[in-house]
């Protein structure tokens, strides 16, 4: 296996009128990997995974999927060939059945899986002969999973693929990414729900306001990322903590808390050294960082 | 054997699997030559990225624990120092179990006892001064 990243961006950049959706993207997704794509509403997840899917052009900057360039029209539809994916609009025709649908899309791909997707079609519990029109948000959703899993990819791109599930059908999901994850396919979703992605990612990116503001393996996050609160003998000063491993500070009183992504042993011992009454070290999890992340920036 | 996974503690998901393969070996759940499920099944059943199992099982190999078998699977594998290990810690438990049945019969309180167990894991040089 190469380690060539599966997904790379250059500075890519998407403006529409005065708003910049995305700014200067530097992305590598490397291949192998379950990579969670984090941000809030409008934070430019989905602008990105359009313009890596050739569905808009960048205003500027450039990127490859698969060694692809995403910029040229004729390698663009090569990839969109080779990478399976979901995107906001789930690409579905209204009047088919779900039957059509699925037979429809099966002619176009020549590794199509048919026990993939007789399997799915039972496990999802999905309606043979309804149409796409008269589906749930929900079921929509899991047609649209189910045609792009049944593709047996090198890349799957997902954007929100959690929108419109029940509790159940996430599980579903997740394990149906773990499978495929587990068969060589890199994958590579964005979503909201911190708690999923947690769980079975190896890599998460987060955008904030178009900005890349953490890229990091979930290992690293739960080896390093610390929330460190402390109490002093006198007014606690955020100066007094300026120093590697240090994200953020804050005080209030005596009491003074680090948000710390590594070097907690220098920074507990800066704390004693200050002949600090109370140190207490604390994991933190995705969720205190997505937070965090959102504030700074 | 039932593996768990917990996200939010603040360990790598792979560590808390070596910790308790390992543990299970130790103990004897799971004997010499016992087949570990596959890396998919485990990764489905866990829903946990495949990653975490191959590092898993990879660590583990590694510390000659577990045998990996090109298309075969993982199997617990002791080689002698960790079977010799193994058998220490076997027999430190039952040491420890003895040890904690007769201070139970001195009349001390399980809280008493682990706290007497806490204090001289962490604290061995400051209890050696006060003797």
């Amino acid at each position: 296996m190469t380690d060539l990243p599966v997904i790379q961006t250059h500075s890519l950049s998407k403006r529409y009128g005065r708003l910049e959706a995305v700014r200067g993207l530097d992305l590598a997704v490397a291949p192998g990997r379950i990579t969670g794509f984090l941000g809030r509403n409008g934070a430019g997840k989905s602008t990105t995974i359009k313009m890596l899917l050739g569905m808009i052009r960048p205003t500027s900057g450039d990127g490859t999927v698969l060694g692809r360039r995403i910029g040229d029209p004729r390698e663009s539809i090569e990839l969109r060939r080779r990478v399976a994916f979901v995107s906001e609009d789930k690409g579905l025709y209204r009047y088919m059945t779900v039957e059509q649908m699925v037979r429809f899309t099966s002619g176009f791909f020549p590794d199509w899986q048919p026990e993939t997707a007789a399997a799915l079609l039972r496990e999802y519990e999905l309606p043979r002969a309804r149409k796409v029109k008269a589906l749930s948000k929900g079921m929509r959703t899991k047609l649209a999973l189910l045609l792009a899993f049944s593709r047996r990819s090198e890349l799957l791109i997902l954007d929100e693929p959690t929108e419109g599930l029940d509790p159940i059908g996430v599980e579903q999901l997740l394990q149906s990414l773990v499978a495929l994850s587990a068969q060589g396919t890199s994958v590579f979703f964005s979503s909201h729900q911190i708690a999923e992605v947690e769980r079975i990612c190896d890599h998460v990116c987060m955008l904030d306001k178009g900005r890349l503001v953490l890229d990091v393996s979930l290992d690293d996050v739960r080896q390093q990322y610390r929330q460190i609160d402390v109490i002093l003998p006198s007014q606690a000063s955020e100066r007094d903590f300026q120093m590697a491993g240090v994200e953020s500070v804050r005080t209030k009183g005596l009491q003074l808390s680090v948000f710390a992504s590594g070097n907690v042993d220098g920074i507990t011992e800066r704390a004693r050294d200050l002949h600090a009454s109370s140190i207490q070290v604390a994991p933190l999890g995705l969720r205190e960082i997505f937070l965090q992340k959102a504030k700074e920036n | 054997m039932i593996l768990r996974v917990n996200p939010a503690a603040g360990q790598p998901l792979y560590l808390q699997l070596m910790d308790q393969i390992r543990h299970a070996a130790e103990t004897g759940l799971l004997r010499d030559g016992e087949q570990l499920p596959g890396i998919r099944t485990l990764a489905e059943e866990l829903v946990v990225s495949p990653n975490t199992i191959v590092k898993a099982y990879t660590e583990l190999e590694k510390e000659g624990l577990l045998e990996l078998r090109q298309g075969a699977g993982a199997f617990v594998a002791l080689n002698s120092r960790a079977r010799r290990l193994t058998d220490r810690i076997q027999i430190a438990r039952r040491r420890v179990g003895d040890l904690i049945e007769r201070l139970r019969n001195d009349g001390l309180r399980d809280e008493e006892i682990r706290r007497a167990f806490e204090a001289e894991l962490l604290y061995p040089a400051e209890i050696a001064i006060k003797k």
